[in-house]
């Protein structure tokens, strides 16, 4: 049953996202891209508009893979179930534990698991970047390396990081650079 | 614990996560400032202190921080169904808005104009995920341990087939007894 299993795979993904929306992008690679439901150029463009759209990029991404692989009831199923891990540890720690971030085993078991997240959310950075800079079949057609999209990609880096730009600022900067300078 | 004497509405709650949803891009940390705009400011539904112990329970377990927040509020105002209203209106803009997009998307894709705005905005991508990445490191990563769990784990995701609970469950594990060791030393030096 296509559906059980579409649920199936973000409740995991629900499940496994600690740290935040971006930790979910090396879990969505790992279940959608190697099972072969998305190609990686899909998970750029998933992405891409995950990031230019308002709502959690998390949510924005599951509801974008639900919709393309079922329609809406897809994108409703995967949006209800990576969201249901999170509603059901929640009820369970306010219930039955009142701080349950300050407890000693939580604490260590955290002291682990957070740097763990940096690995994985940097591996899915290196994929994404490889499929943005050199995917085969990129959206200017080209099959190396785009010398324009990199620049704008090392532009829009400088900008986050050294100018401290507001994101939605890059994003629009990216996109004026891409419509000038992309054909 | 619930507290019911909020008197927020099932509707205000709706009204004002629905708002949160649909005012924020970028998501995650993003969010915070209009979550305290109107769950603190506008409607006092929460204090000042109450909130960053919610934030902190929204990152310590799993899913996406600003739904985890807003679940952890709507509880706390009108329990479960509180819960789910406020979390049914964090997420619902995000959910009409991509399926409208992903319902034309390869019209948009096929607009030449839209398909290079598109190319651009993936080269930002490829910045803000970099840049997301660093600074889960810079936050995460103290001392050659914790470097060496995220090293491990960047491996193991990168160059082998090994299912992520698995090295999630392995980290944690790592963190719990390196903690437990040090826990331990400090005991014994202060004995």
């Amino acid at each position: 049953m296509f559906y059980l299993r579409l649920m199936g795979v973000f409740f995991k993904i629900g499940l496994l996202t600690i740290g935040g929306g971006y930790a979910m992008l090396p879990l969505i690679q790992r279940e959608i891209i190697d099972r072969g439901w998305l190609t990686a150029r899909e998970f750029v463009h998933i992405i891409t508009i995950a990031e230019m759209t308002p709502g959690p990029i998390a949510i924005n991404a599951a509801t974008f893979v639900g919709y393309r692989l079922a329609g809406v009831k897809g994108s409703v199923l995967t949006t209800t179930a990576i969201s249901l891990p999170s509603l059901l540890i929640i009820l369970a720690v306010s219930k039955f534990l009142t701080h349950f971030e300050d407890h000693p085993t939580v604490q260590k078991v955290f002291y682990g698991l957070r740097p763990a997240v940096a690995g994985l959310v940097s591996s899915a950075a290196i994929f994404i970047c490889r499929e943005v800079l050199f995917g085969s079949r990129n959206l200017t057609g080209g099959a190396a390396l785009d010398p324009r999209l990199g620049a704008i990609a090392l532009i829009s880096f400088i900008s986050l990081r050294k100018l401290k730009v507001h994101p939605i600022l890059t994003i629009v900067m990216a996109a004026i650079l891409g419509l000038l300078f992309l054909r | 614990m619930p507290k019911k004497d909020h008197q927020a509405t099932y509707l205000q709650m709706f009204t004002s996560f629905f708002k949160i949803g649909a005012f924020t891009f970028g998501g995650g940390f993003a969010m915070l400032p209009l979550i305290e705009r109107e769950v603190i400011e506008r409607h006092k539904w929460v204090d000042r202190d109450e909130i960053l112990d919610i934030y902190a329970l929204a990152q310590s377990v799993p899913g996406v921080i600003a739904v985890n927040s807003s679940m952890l509020i709507g509880y706390r105002l009108r329990g479960v169904p509180g819960a789910i209203v406020a979390s049914i209106g964090v997420i619902l803009p995000s959910l009409i808005v991509i399926i409208a997009i992903a319902k034309y998307f390869e019209q948009l894709i096929a607009n030449v104009w839209v398909a290079r705005g598109m190319a651009g905005i993936s080269g930002a991508v490829a910045a803000l995920i970099i840049t997301a990445a660093l600074r889960i490191a810079r936050r995460t990563i103290k001392g050659m341990d914790t470097f060496l769990i995220a090293l491990l784990s960047f491996l193991l995701v990168t160059f082998t087939k090994v299912n992520v609970f698995y090295i999630l469950l392995l980290a944690g594990l790592l963190g719990y007894l390196l903690r437990r060791k040090d826990a331990a030393l400090h005991k014994g030096q202060e004995q």
